[in-house]
């Protein structure tokens, strides 16, 4: 099965983000990409959308629920939030959506940063391996994959997917 | 009981015997070396092939802990320790709880020392009562009660007119003074050797001016008093040259290292290890190499073990607040044989530093072969190993050669005639 | 290459991880660098509302100094509460140890009472290193200050502040004045500004508060104020205690100002943007001048912020790399 392209998948999601932001009648989002993945799609989305708000950058690594089986990443680095997030509408945008962990981690972050009014779950792939009762709003494909595969983007220019083999720790 | 010894290399350091040949020993004593006298009917015979025979090792600082420091030891363990280590005649230092300054706490050592049927044990008694550094002590009842030599345990006598006195006196009895020298005010707080690595460890230093400024004062006045003098426990090179200065003008003066000091240097602090922290302490690799090449020598004529045992607690905290000292009496010959087997002795001349060196000093009835002598002999095997600490038997067992494959195997230790260690 | 090229394996798991933080020496530059990044990351946390973060929820943390100290006791205490940990603290003085019971035995009854982690000062240099190898190896062991021997989280927490204030290391010119014989944050920084290779460190005192051998640390010796501060970039002065002047090592507070005293026309001869850091508590009139301390090179209260976000860094590496070693022992076992 071949991999999607990411620039199309987010031709047709900027598309539903404004549709969804529409009927939600959100005016002036906030943009938020969970390092680093997610960060590439924001960008991306944002240039599509023609939106120049300044985008905000979150690292999950403190939020993370496998502390005592993987221990702290060796690439800890600041979040960055450039904007209140206190009654803020929010975007957030995450490349791959696997067991739902992450997002979660994420929303436990934002919300110590402030009580925001509503937070858009927009994600570039859904693996359809959700742990946690977490659905996207807005969604550019879903794919199946094996149990021993994972999909990685790549970017930030271009922006490519790449399967990996996880017995092999290689591309495939 | 009579025994024969055959075939053993019998090496007497103190008349220049080194020859393989056959000893009989009977009632205690050594009847004959060579050919049995006749009529001689040995009840236990001893083949000694690729064994060596030396005197039994003269010890003069072995810490019995009796009386008073039970859980460090006693006298029955620690002698028992000693004939391990080869040793068979030793001296126990006067810093006993109560001091050993009084003709009672001389005799109860003595006692002790013969019913436990080890090594024997030669006092050394307190120069001054309670090692306080002001009055003195009995120092002739002492020494009829069996004290060899005096001293001031590991404490400065502050006050050189009691000092200086206090030697006259010693001088006047023809009295050996041990002097252990370490100026009190320079070593003051000092955990270990002033230097590079006591700096980085952040532990307060005893400069080597400690040992020198108290070792040229200690010797002025054994200048002017006359008095026998021996330096036990020299730490750094240039406290072994003003001991060679000494001699080389002709006073009575003789020297001890402990054996440690001739195989570490403060280097082996570097890991806080407890077990490294001695006093006085480990200098450096300078003065390590300067006392080794004094023993070679000569100026340093005894080699003693500085045997020090204590009771785990004492040295499971961290390092400031840890007791000094090495428990290693029983490794005694094997871990001299490294001095050997790195080439700096050959191995007549370690035993005469380890036997008739250490015996000369304090002028003991020991330390040599010859017949009609007392039957005090260490039996080894030059070319076994020991590995320390497999078998162990001091109360204290802190020891950091614990582990250790050293050169050499005690298989026998005669006291008097009798086996007191077999391996 | 640190002095000794001691390695220490003790504190680093088998990857290589923090397990214990004890002391600087031997620890490799990416491994300090990531110290700083991660402190970097916990400084942000401390700008927002919510201060905390859920790193060490449900573990507990014991601050055991035996020695007082109500700053760094306080800076850790906040560290651990920011990480989401149950924090208690001992003051020994007035507790067990009083009463005759050993470290040895106070540690080992902390342990039992199932303490995730130690965080240790104590009066003895290398107390940090026998509590972590002989009383608890699993248990993290950070060492709040051991004598005279180090004080990594300071160190670090120094290293932060020149490093935001500075950019890099490399071209650096570091002076740290004052009673050098006696501090362990001096020989920390000392070993932590060599292994993150600053190229000029120097060392302002008199002889007296100067250790024996303290070139093998890569520093050079100063004992002229003016002479020592010419054109650094970076001042670090250390407090000077009473008891100096008591053990014959100085004359007097006065004649120690000064000759040592960082005022503001001695300041003067370093870089116009030289910044002022000290360890404290700042003795004003004794080490530093009121006007430097509280004027516009100083970064001292800086240091303090830097400081929790250091310890946050420090903690969360270490429980991180004892959960680590954890799983590596089980996988071992297997």
């Amino acid at each position: 099965m071949s991999l999607p392209n990411p620039a199309e998948l987010i031709r047709q999601m900027a598309v539903d983000l404004r549709a969804h932001l529409a009927r939600r009648a959100i005016a002036e989002p906030r943009f938020i990409g969970i390092r680093t993945g997610g960060v590439w799609v924001a960008q991306a989305l944002q240039q599509e959308l023609a939106d120049t708000s300044p985008l905000g950058t979150l690292d999950v690594s403190f939020y993370r629920d496998d502390f005592s089986q993987n221990g702290l990443h060796p690439q800890v680095r600041p979040s960055e939030l450039p904007f209140e997030v206190e009654g803020q509408h929010l975007v957030l945008v995450d490349d791959v959506l696997m067991s739902g962990r992450t997002i979660r981690a994420a929303l436990n972050e934002l919300f110590d940063y402030g009580r925001p009014a509503s937070v858009t779950l927009v994600c570039l792939l859904d693996l359809d391996a959700g742990e946690l009762p977490i659905r996207p709003n807005v969604l550019g494909a879903t794919l199946s994959l094996a149990a021993h595969e994972r999909v990685k983007l790549t970017g930030p220019a271009p922006l490519a997917l790449e399967r990996q083999d996880l017995a092999t720790a290689s591309a495939l | 009981m009579s025994i024969s010894i055959l075939g053993a290399r019998v090496i007497d350091p103190s008349s220049g015997l080194d020859t393989i040949t056959d000893l009989h020993l009977e009632n205690g004593r050594i009847v004959a070396l060579g050919a049995a006298p006749a009529g001689f009917n040995a009840s236990r015979t001893i083949q000694a092939d690729g064994l060596v025979a030396a005197p039994g090792l003269v010890d003069l600082d072995v810490s019995l802990r009796e009386p008073g420091y039970s859980r460090k030891g006693n006298i029955a363990s620690e002698t028992r320790a000693a004939v391990a280590g080869g040793v068979t005649s030793l001296c126990c230092p006067p810093q006993t709880r109560p001091v050993l300054d009084t003709s009672a706490v001389a005799e109860l050592v003595l006692d002790r020392a013969r019913e436990a049927g080890n090594s024997k044990v030669y006092p050394i008694g307190a120069l001054t009562k309670g090692l306080e550094g002001e009055q003195l002590a009995e120092l002739v009842a002492l020494r009829d009660t069996g004290c060899v030599a005096f001293g001031n345990g590991l404490k400065e006598i502050p006050n050189n007119r009691t000092l200086a006195r206090a030697l006259e006196y010693a001088a006047t009895f023809d009295l050996t003074v041990v002097f252990h020298s370490q100026d009190r005010d320079l070593s003051h707080g000092g955990l270990a050797h002033e230097g590079a690595m006591a700096s980085f460890l952040g532990l307060p230093g005893i400069p080597e001016s400690a040992e020198t400024v108290a070792l040229s004062r200690n010797l002025l006045l054994v200048e002017q008093t006359g008095v026998r003098a021996h330096f036990t426990q020299i730490t750094s090179a240039r406290g072994a040259r003003l001991i060679a200065q000494a001699q080389e003008l002709g006073l009575p003066v003789t020297a001890d290292v402990a054996l440690y000091q001739l195989i570490l240097t403060d280097e082996a602090l570097r890991d806080f290890s407890s077990l490294y922290h001695v006093q006085p302490p480990l200098r450096t690799a300078a003065d390590r190499d300067g006392l080794r090449a004094a023993v070679k020598s000569g100026v340093i004529q005894a080699i003693s073990s500085h045997h020090q045992p204590h009771e785990r607690d004492a040295k499971l905290a961290p390092f400031g607040a840890t007791e000094p000292g090495i428990s290693s009496v029983e490794l005694l010959l094997p871990l001299a044989m490294t001095l050997v087997e790195d080439g700096l002795l050959d191995l007549p001349t370690l035993l005469a530093r380890l036997t008739a060196g250490p015996a000369q000093a304090l002028r003991l009835p020991a330390g040599e072969l010859k017949v009609s002598g007392a039957a005090d002999l260490v039996l080894f095997d030059p070319k076994a190993s020991t590995v320390a600490g497999e078998q162990w038997l001091s109360r204290g067992e802190n020891c950091p050669f614990i582990g250790h494959c050293l050169p050499s195997a005690v298989r026998y230790t005669l006291v008097d005639g009798h086996v007191c260690h077999e391996a | 290459m640190t002095p000794f090229d001691a390695k220490r394996p003790l504190q680093l798991n088998d990857q290589g991880q923090l397990r214990h933080f004890l002391s600087l020496d031997g620890l490799p530059r990416e491994l300090l660098t990531e110290i700083l990044d991660t402190a970097d990351s916990f400084l942000e946390v401390g700008a927002r509302a919510v201060k905390k973060v859920p790193l060490l929820r449900g573990k507990t943390v014991c601050n055991v100094f035996f020695e007082n100290s109500t700053r760094t006791r306080t800076t850790f205490e906040l560290a651990a509460q920011r990480l989401s940990a149950d924090v208690i603290s001992l003051n020994v003085s007035t507790s067990s140890t009083s009463k005759g019971e050993t470290l040895f035995d106070t540690l080992r009854n902390l342990e039992a009472m199932a303490a995730d982690m130690f965080v240790v000062r104590h009066s003895d240099s290398g107390a940090a290193h026998f509590i972590a190898e002989h009383v608890c190896p699993d248990v993290a062991v950070i060492n709040g200050g051991d004598g005279r021997h180090a004080h990594p989280t300071q160190g670090m927490l120094d290293m932060l502040t020149i490093r935001r204030h500075k950019g890099s290391f490399e071209n650096l010119s570091v002076a740290i004045v004052g009673d050098i014989l006696h501090s362990r944050v001096a020989r920390s920084d000392m070993l932590a500004l060599k292994a993150l290779g600053c190229p000029d460190i120097r060392v302002i005192g008199p002889k007296t508060l100067i250790p024996v051998g303290i070139e093998q640390y890569g520093v050079k010796v100063y004992t002229d104020l003016a002479e020592g501060l010419k054109d650094v970039d970076v001042v670090i002065m250390l407090r000077l205690q009473r008891e100096r002047m008591a053990g014959g090592l100085l004359p007097s507070e006065g004649e120690f100002y000064r000759l040592f005293g960082l005022t503001t026309a001695r300041l003067a001869g370093a870089k116009p943007d030289a910044i002022v850091m000290h360890p404290g508590p700042i003795n004003r009139g004794v080490e530093i001048e009121s006007a430097v301390a509280d004027g516009q090179h100083s970064v001292i209260l800086n240091q303090v912020t830097y400081g929790i976000a250091v310890r946050m860094a420090v903690l969360s590496m270490a429980m991180s790399g004892q959960n680590a070693q954890r799983l590596l022992d089980l996988e071992n076992a297997l």
